[in-house]
């Protein structure tokens, strides 16, 4: 690479005027991470004053919270799996058909037998199961994400369907059940969003103060650079699918919890939800940012949406309109920001 | 001279890009009809102008006639329907479509505007193979199953299906066998019989010196030299203009060589194989020296380096480090037996774009700051800022987004990565590539700085006096072979091209 003599003088700034220009806009990439937050937080403010107008005296009601809140969490806790695999540049299709396998195979007839303890066991050994044959897929079998986890998808379904044979299983463990009941609630919250708020921190805490984290943000920022660094790139893919596996076991038991049943509809389009959650949160598609945060704050926008049109007896083909115009948007808003082309 | 205008001429044509000043003023002109050659060393910019002349890059200044007309390439399609066809060096085919579907790419024969008559289609392709006499390839089979020989050919009679005045030609023997040069070289010049210019690109001086009808030489994106006579322009001539420099380079001075020459080996390589990449390749590395790989694109330098790091599995041979044989295509072997790479492509092979020039650094060190996983970030901070500091990285604070650093910068954050792993022996491949002048000669004080304090270095470089100012012994390779083991301070400039060029073994 060599360079004209002439234009050396102009290529090579003053060092003085090069660290002032380069500490401008490190400052600058500091400050539109919080504007990207901030406005997520501003839509959801939106939303809710939307709400409280449209539907006065049922939107801001303790119970209707309870239940955006309630709702929120199961996708929640699918959502934060799903960002970590997205950030590592891959996706998991699979985690609907593994919510409603964990949940079917945790409310057997046999299962119920050990109780409690038997349901949450089942629920997060199937999860993690699943994971870990999407994860040596992809990570060993050298098999594309999006195939592997669309084959589990349809294995999943499939064998879940099969267990039930198309039957509610309705939840007879009365400790189970009352977890959902109301007198279970600390300080008026249910434990289930306690479980998303736990779910969240520990995420968070994962992706961003941790070697594992870092290293799924290196896997899918330049695969290639974390190979080439002494990074063990295919061990972290697999333990990224036994984490998203994991959380779609946890969000299986909730929704046992919530239902008090096991279904195997259940989950039904979760990955759309999760991935949509994840991007217009500020997580990239191609890998290499995640944000926690942001995946939070677009499952609770999808979930106060769904509930506004809700109670304003409003179809769900128009909420569904909605939330793609919502997708649309806030990946044309990624687009406009500096990082979001790398 | 023909008395009508020449086919094509551009004039003062620049091109820049953040950060490189590609082009800076080259003229051309080609008659039509005869081949014309173009000389340069790596980064010359005879990538970037034959990719204005495709339309695939606009330049910033210049004009462009065609047949005496001002013309604007605006675009690639609005050259190809001015006739100029463009062969690049990476094949740009479609492997998963079949040979007569890649030929007419984009201007397939239809019937009725849209449905498309493969029939037409090969038998057209078929009849372009004959001219090309590569006739038994079948127009139907897939490209992906060809060789690069034959692919190369489907290439040409891709350029030829269209109305085409000019190819050009990008270093198209470099996958070629000799016998498969004999017949591009017969293609060519039944081409240019039929008065269809070329302008061709090679290393290769003998090549240029078969066919080459008039050469012209590009430095540092200028043209220095116009219309040389391809035959009779001395060797020494042509590489001198290729070489001459406004610029000197400023090497830090070596020590005393006998230091090094007493330690043992750090790194032992025994007879190295790639097929199809590179012969068997010896060497050894002592602490404190360097040693560095001179040689073309092509030649091997890359993938020995990249070998010799795991990162490519070899068919034979071992690399042992302090006396123990490293597993074969591990590069977490590597990496943990005390090897560290600066790879060719930065952006690509070693930077994390999205993330501040601490977690870059620290990315090949983080269990060293984590307990059970939890990362001391604090810790973390400290140490590339350390890291950082003792290299002069600009800025110095570690919190800086990468991507905001000059190209020299951000090659101290990949050199700061292996400092802070505390690495024995450093695989430099390209380590000036897309740094500007100013900051190269600070890069080089380092890596010598670095290699002065115990440090093993392992250079490679397209610029011979880069290797040649920078190391202590030098290697130098053409097509996968070394050719001469010597001191730096025994060779020279020339000789070194002489010997990557024309591959003599004598000097």
């Amino acid at each position: 690479m060599t360079q004209p003599a002439t234009a050396a003088p102009k290529d090579a700034p003053t060092s003085a005027a090069e660290s002032a220009e380069e500490k401008g806009s490190s400052r600058l990439t500091a400050l539109r991470w919080d504007v990207r937050t901030l406005s997520l937080l501003g839509v959801l403010a939106v939303l809710v004053a939307v709400g409280g107008i449209t539907a006065p005296d049922e939107f801001l009601a303790t119970s209707n919270l309870q239940l955006v809140l309630t709702q929120a969490s199961v996708i929640g806790v699918v959502t934060v799996g799903m960002t970590f695999v997205i950030t590592s540049g891959g996706i998991d299709l699979s985690v609907g058909a593994m919510v409603a396998l964990a949940s079917v195979w945790a409310t057997t007839v046999a299962t119920q037998d050990f109780g409690f303890a038997g349901i949450l066991f089942t629920a997060v050994i199937v999860g993690v199961g699943c994971g870990l044959v999407n994860g040596l897929l992809i990570a060993y079998g050298r098999m594309v994400p999006f195939i592997a986890t669309l084959a589990m998808l349809a294995s999943a379904r499939g064998l879940a369907l099969q267990i039930t044979d198309g039957s509610t299983q309705v939840v007879t463990v009365q400790s189970v059940l009352d977890l959902g009941g109301r007198d279970s609630y600390v300080l008026g919250i249910p434990p289930l969003v306690l479980i998303f708020a736990a779910v969240t921190v520990i995420g968070w805490l994962l992706l961003n103060r941790t070697t594992f984290g870092r290293r799924t943000v290196a896997v899918g920022g330049n695969a290639e650079a974390a190979r080439l660094a002494g990074i063990d790139v295919r061990r972290q893919r697999l333990y990224l699918y036994l984490l998203s596996g994991l959380c779609c076991g946890i969000a299986a038991f909730m929704l046992i919890v919530l239902a008090g049943s096991g279904q195997n509809t259940n989950g039904n389009l979760y990955e759309l939800d999760a991935i949509a959650a994840a991007i217009i949160g500020g997580t990239l598609l191609s890998g290499g940012r995640g944000t926690i945060v942001g995946s939070v704050l677009g499952v609770l926008i999808f979930t106060t949406i769904t509930n506004i049109f809700a109670l304003n007896n409003l179809e769900t083909a128009v909420q569904q309109i909605a939330k793609g115009a919502i997708i649309v948007a806030a990946v044309l808003v990624q687009r406009r920001s500096p990082h979001g082309d790398a | 001279m023909a008395p009508q205008p020449p086919l094509l001429t551009m004039s003062g044509i620049t091109k820049s890009f953040p950060g490189v000043r590609a082009l800076d003023g080259v003229d051309l002109e080609v008659e039509a009809g005869e081949v014309h050659c173009l000389l340069g060393q790596n980064g010359a910019g005879k990538s970037t102008l034959i990719k204005v002349l495709a339309g695939a890059h606009q330049p910033d200044d210049g004009e462009i006639t065609w047949r005496g007309e001002p013309v604007t390439l605006g675009s690639p399609i609005a050259a190809m329907r001015l006739g100029i066809a463009t062969i690049y060096q990476e094949l740009d085919l479609i492997e998963g479509l079949s040979v007569a579907e890649n030929v007419f790419l984009g201007h397939e024969p239809t019937s009725a505007g849209f449905v498309v008559r493969g029939a037409a289609a090969r038998t057209a392709t078929a009849q372009l193979l004959e001219r090309l006499g590569h006739s038994e390839i079948e127009p139907a089979r897939l490209v992906g199953e060809l060789s690069a020989a034959q692919q190369q050919i489907v290439s040409m009679a891709r350029a030829l299906s269209h109305e085409v005045r000019l190819i050009v030609m990008d270093e198209p023997s470099a996958a070629l066998d000799p016998e498969e040069v004999d017949n591009l070289f017969r293609i060519v010049a039944d081409l240019t019989a039929e008065g269809v210019a070329v302008i061709y690109i090679s290393h290769r001086l003998e090549e240029i010196r078969r066919i080459g009808d008039r050469v012209t030489v590009l430095k540092e994106g200028r043209s220095v030299a116009g219309g040389l006579p391809a035959e009779s322009t001395p060797t020494r001539e042509v590489v001198a203009l290729m070489t001459g420099r406004n610029v000197e380079y400023v090497f830090p001075e070596r020590p005393t060589a006998r230091f090094a020459a007493e330690r043992e080996p750090v790194l032992k390589v025994e007879g190295l194989t790639r097929r199809g990449e590179f012969a068997p390749v010896d060497l050894e590395l002592r602490p404190g020296e360097i040693v560095g790989l001179a040689g073309l694109v092509g030649s091997g330098r890359s993938e020995i380096l990249e070998t010799v790091y795991g990162a490519r599995k070899p068919d034979a041979g071992r690399v042992l480090v302090d006396g123990s044989p490293l597993r074969p295509g591990s590069v977490r072997a590597a990496v943990r037996a005390g090897i560290g790479l600066a790879p060719e492509e930065r952006k690509a092979q070693a930077l994390l774009m999205l993330e501040s020039v601490s977690s870059n650094v620290s990315v090949s060190t983080l269990s060293r700051f984590a307990r059970a996983g939890w990362i001391d970030r604090r810790g973390e901070r400290a140490a590339t800022h350390q890291a950082v500091r003792e290299l002069s990285l600009r800025p110095d604070n570690p919190d800086t987004a990468i991507r905001t650093l000059s190209g020299g910068n951000q090659q101290k954050a990949v050199l700061a990565r292996w400092l802070l792993r505390g690495c024995k022996v450093l695989l430099l491949d390209e380590p000036t590539r897309g740094v500007d002048i100013g900051a190269r000669a600070e890069l080089y004080a380092v890596i010598r700085r670095l290699a002065d304090e115990g440090l093993a270095v392992l250079l490679v470089s397209s610029e011979v006096p880069e290797v040649l100012g920078l190391a202590d012994r030098v290697l130098v390779l053409r097509e996968g072979s070394v050719v001469r083991t010597a001191d730096a301070r025994e060779l020279d400039e020339h000789r070194v091209l002489d010997l990557v060029m024309e591959g003599s073994p004598t000097s």
